[in-house]
């Protein structure tokens, strides 16, 4: 079942091109990595397809129903069915209300029961302990942020998660983590993902399929085994060269 | 009282006093703070009269204490005008944005262009004196700072990601402002409205001093140093008594606002276990 499509998505910042006629859609239990470096236009691609920033040209549609213009009940209605982990954890949460109020956040919006039980099942299921619900957001570790955040995120079962960079902000250690998290329950609840990252490395252990981004478009596009073994774009090339050499 | 809140008590203590005194002043004051005695007229600090009397021979304790309920209501009225609309005009600038936005900051600089206490003479000499029409001078030059200040919050707190995790939460517009926008910006707002007292508390003082604020026989402390002026190499306490004590309110009411600050910093919301 295609869970997203996107047509023909188009942006520019002033006279400058960010995106240029991108299309791509995904299936649910599907993970697209997403993958370029600094500033070709995949966190631009998230904010349009999160409503959070206007297109220029283009569709967006999600689970059906176009939502490139939805407002109020309509884009709420979308947010039912799309979630997305930010780039930096502890910014991701309000610093004056504590992770629980912050997680339970859309369950009382969408008008979810049980509250404060479900807070704390979501808790366990990324591997926090109850107790953190208390916690405000500076008094835990990125990692541990990070996994609230894919709590709440969950919370109210999407049928698309977003992480935009939502391992850059780590470290190493705690990356492999959280992608081994973000994959697992992805897969279990059949859920759709689009992982963006500029880190190549990273998507092997999770995406299905990779696009790499450039200049606005996709320069190559296709499974992430065949994408990092045989790629056929020069920038690939050199995007995985640079990867490489970043391991050694 | 959560840990977190107890560096506040010894001053809001303090400050619970100033304004206990300033409420009850009429049952406080030992001795009609009106009452004219000429005979006993600018009388040294005695055990009758602990702070002396003025050239009228009120009794100067009576006039402080009495003074206290006029020159704090004023101020507190005068701050919590000033901070409720100019905070309100920044979130609505920030918040919308757009022509409102320009228009609104246009008007603010334009106020801020002015020395505030210069344009507060110049306006309360036009408008004709009195503490009223001085508050209003006070009031009519000091709201800029709080829409500017509430504006740039705004737009900071706007600007953070977890105002799209609220929005892709499905929380909308007014819950937004009230649960996420309000508590952020209340803090900083908040701790500029307490160490403001102090500068609006001598600013009214200083308009009474010129003549331009409390008409006599009003018992305020501005206006009160402006009685006592002449005499301050002969009957100091006149003019001291009162200078006193717009300095200790003004330092109370400063200490609090720093502490304010300190706890309504979010860092420092710390649990016990911590």
């Amino acid at each position: 079942m295609e869970v997203l499509k996107v047509e023909h998505l188009s942006k520019k910042f002033g006279s400058k091109p960010v995106l240029n006629d991108l299309n791509f859609s995904l299936n649910a239990g599907e993970c697209l990595g997403i993958v370029g470096r600094s500033g070709c236009g995949k966190s631009t691609t998230v904010k349009i397809i999160a409503r959070l920033m206007p297109p220029d040209e283009g569709k967006i549609i999600l689970c059906g129903e176009d939502i490139t213009n939805a407002e109020g009940v309509k884009l709420k209605d979308a947010y039912k069915n799309m979630q997305m982990i930010f780039q930096m954890p502890e910014d991701s949460f309000d610093p004056r209300r504590t992770l629980g109020q912050s997680i339970g956040e859309p369950l009382k919006n969408f008008g979810f029961d049980n509250i404060g039980e479900r807070v704390k099942n979501l808790l366990e299921e990324v591997g926090l302990p109850p107790e953190f619900s208390e916690r405000y957001p500076h008094e835990v570790s990125g990692g541990q942020c990070q996994r609230a955040a894919t709590a709440r995120a969950i919370s109210i079962s999407p049928k698309l998660l977003i992480c935009d960079e939502a391992t850059s902000a780590l470290d190493v250690t705690v990356q492999s983590q959280i992608v081994k998290l973000i994959g697992k329950l992805c897969r279990e609840k059949n859920i759709a993902c689009l992982f963006i990252t500029h880190d190549l490395n990273i998507l092997p252990k999770i995406a299905d399929r990779v696009a790499v981004m450039h200049e606005g478009k996709f320069a190559e596009e296709g499974l992430t085994d065949e994408v990092i073994k045989n790629a056929k774009s020069e920038y690939t090339r050199e995007l995985l060269a640079a990867d490489f050499f970043k391991m050694k | 009282m959560s840990k977190r809140y107890r560096p506040l008590i010894p001053f809001l203590i303090l400050t619970g006093i100033l304004i206990f005194v300033a409420v009850f002043a009429p049952f406080l004051t030992p001795y009609d703070p009106y009452l004219q005695d000429l005979e006993g007229a600018l009388a040294a600090p005695n055990s009758t009269n602990l702070l002396g009397t003025d050239r009228y021979g009120r009794d100067v304790l009576s006039r402080v204490i009495m003074g206290s309920q006029t020159t704090l209501c004023a101020s507190l009225l005068l701050l919590l005008t000033i901070s409720v609309f100019g905070s309100l005009i920044g979130a609505i600038c920030g918040y919308k944005g757009g022509k409102i936005d320009i228009f609104l900051m246009r008007m603010s600089d334009i106020f801020l262009a002015f020395p505030q206490m210069i344009f507060a003479v110049a306006a309360a000499g036009v408008l004709g004196g009195g503490l009223f029409n001085a508050a209003a001078a006070l009031a009519v030059i000091g709201w800029p700072k709080y829409a500017r200040i509430s504006r740039g919050l705004v737009l900071t707190v706007r600007s953070m990601p977890y105002m799209d995790a609220a929005k892709m939460a499905g929380t909308g517009s007014i819950e937004m402002l009230y649960r996420h926008v309000l508590p952020n910006i209340a803090g900083p707002v908040l701790v500029t409205a307490a160490l403001d007292i102090g500068t609006i508390i001598m600013e009214l003082a200083g308009l009474s001093f010129l003549g331009l604020g409390a008409m006599p026989p009003t018992a305020e402390w501005g206006a009160m140093m402006n009685n006592g002026r002449s005499m301050i190499q002969t009957a100091p306490w006149v003019i001291l008594s009162p200078g006193a004590a717009i300095f200790i309110t003004v330092a109370v009411f400063n200490l609090l606002g720093d502490k304010i600050r300190d706890v309504m910093d979010p860092k420092n919301q710390r649990r016990e276990v911590f």
